[in-house]
């Protein structure tokens, strides 16, 4: 039985770099940095003091009303799913609804919500809490916001894997489709929580950094003096479609969707396995599911996020599982670190570097540590003919998941 | 306060809460029918126009304010 293909034909996009694909596109290859300064008051008693913001706020693109009952995830995920869908060229192409699914995820959901709306009970008290509250922060309301403005009725999902939620929830998208349960899902993920909780979490968990008087050089994945990642926000969302579908309406395929590898380490709650076993695994399940040669995959991003253990653990997965010849980059050291997001701002890069065989560039990588052995694109874009390649993301809990992605 | 200043108040809130047009507020119309104001909106218009206009809506009072005119009556004869 030949297996249902599946192809990516619209991207949408707003993130610390841009307002959308393009600009963000345009950014990562510059190699610019979109990470700031907080100037917020309640960041000056914190120990980080810096993060990935969005280019563009939401309150400028969407009704002030309609913002009034959105949390902030909630508002980005919207803004980048009308962008896919109107990248996809499906909002008059008759889709029946009953075959459009959403699968849309949050690493951390509406907290700053819940904490907003915490502060309103303590000064003023329960009757003062706004009764949009629970939609805003339920974890499922970003992909239940854009399942509804789309009008998809084949079922909506919300994954939650932290830092791997953007890929889980496209890997999920995947599986939907070839299940037969949808022809197309609207799939990625959404994050923002730059707020000083979350950050003093993190922090807390000396997992940051805090090289404050440079915000540009903090995200600095593989180099020696590297020291945490950087928390950015945005969301990022993909159009998945059966392929004869998108043929049988002409659409335009960005690239296919070859294979997922999904696994959990079964380890830590937040250490990654030492020797990267499930990332091992789920890298070599998502090449089996492809069924493409493992020298087909000239290009990795990766999830490298700038911490000190995790980047070189990474490395050695990458090793074992697909040997010395992709050329790596890690787009974290330009957008920051978007949590939830970050699979799926990061398959859009991947998806984007078939298409225009060039890859982006590893910024702030002036001295790559020693356990480095694999070829990164350092400092500026590198052209490279990208038959297949590969992205992985890591999340706290030890989930693992690669996504193979092929140009035709 | 006169019922126009009463009705005037209202519509601030309505703009404020629920996006409407205060030309489109009068004595007259229906807040879901008319204004296009859901539940979840209708809660935040009751709390706003409590601490606007000093008085106390009990959730059993608002089923009966179907109007601009129900509610400026109710605030009125409250205030």
């Amino acid at each position: 039985m030949s297996r249902t293909d599946v192809v990516v034909t619209g991207l949408g996009a707003t993130t610390p770099l841009g307002g959308d694909v393009a600009s963000t596109w345009d950014a990562m290859l510059a190699g610019r940095s979109g990470v700031s300064a907080l100037t917020q008051e309640w960041a000056a008693q914190l120990p980080v003091r810096i993060a990935g913001q969005l280019a563009v706020d939401p309150a400028n693109l969407l009704d002030r009303v309609k913002l009034r009952r959105l949390d902030r995830s909630e508002a980005i995920a919207l803004i980048a799913a009308h962008q896919a869908w109107a990248d996809a060229g499906l909002a008059d192409s008759g889709l029946d609804p009953e075959r459009l699914g959403v699968s849309v995820g949050s690493g951390i959901g509406g907290a700053v919500t819940l904490l907003a709306q915490d502060d309103i009970l303590e000064a003023s008290g329960p009757r003062r809490v706004s009764p949009h509250t629970v939609p805003m922060l339920m974890p499922n309301g970003p992909a239940a916001w854009v399942g509804l403005e789309l009008g998809a009725q084949a079922g909506v999902h919300s994954v939650a894997s932290a830092c791997a939620t953007g890929a889980e929830a496209i890997a999920l998208g995947l599986d939907m489709i070839r299940a037969g349960r949808a022809d197309v899902v609207v799939a990625g993920g959404t994050e923002a929580v730059i707020h000083p909780l979350p950050i003093a979490g993190f922090a807390s968990m000396r997992a940051m950094s805090t090289r404050n008087d440079e915000p540009e050089r903090a995200s600095r994945p593989w180099d020696k003096n590297r020291d945490g990642f950087v928390l950015g926000e945005g969301a990022g969302i993909v159009v998945l479609e059966r392929a004869e579908h998108a043929a049988a309406r002409g659409a335009r395929v960005y690239a296919r969707l070859a294979g997922a590898g999904i696994t959990s380490d079964g380890y830590d709650i937040v250490q990654p396995h030492p020797e990267g076993a499930g990332a091992i695994r789920a890298i070599a399940k998502a090449i089996a599911d492809a069924g493409v040669a493992k020298a087909d995959i000239t290009h990795v991003n990766a999830h490298a996020t700038s911490t000190p253990v995790g980047d070189l653990a990474e490395i050695k997965a990458l090793h074992r599982a697909l040997g010395d010849h992709p050329v790596l980059t890690a787009t974290k050291s330009m957008s920051g670190h978007l949590l939830g997001a970050a699979g799926a701002l990061e398959s859009i890069a991947t998806i984007l570097a078939i298409r225009d065989s060039v890859v982006p560039p590893t910024i702030n990588l002036d001295d790559p540590d020693d356990g480095l052995d694999l070829e990164v694109v350092a400092g500026k874009a590198r052209q490279l003919d990208i038959p297949a390649a590969l992205n992985n993301s890591f999340g706290f809990g030890g989930h693992n998941v690669a996504l193979v992605f092929t140009r035709d | 306060m006169t019922r126009d200043e009463i009705t005037a108040g209202l519509a601030e809130i309505l703009e404020e809460v629920a996006g409407v047009n205060p030309d489109d507020v009068a004595e007259g119309k229906s807040f879901t029918d008319d204004l296009d104001v859901d539940s979840l909106s209708m809660v935040e218009v009751v709390v706003a126009a409590e601490e606007k206009f000093g008085v106390k809506i009990p959730d059993n009072e608002v089923q009966n304010l179907k109007t601009v005119g129900d509610a400026v009556s109710y605030i009125e004869a409250q205030s």
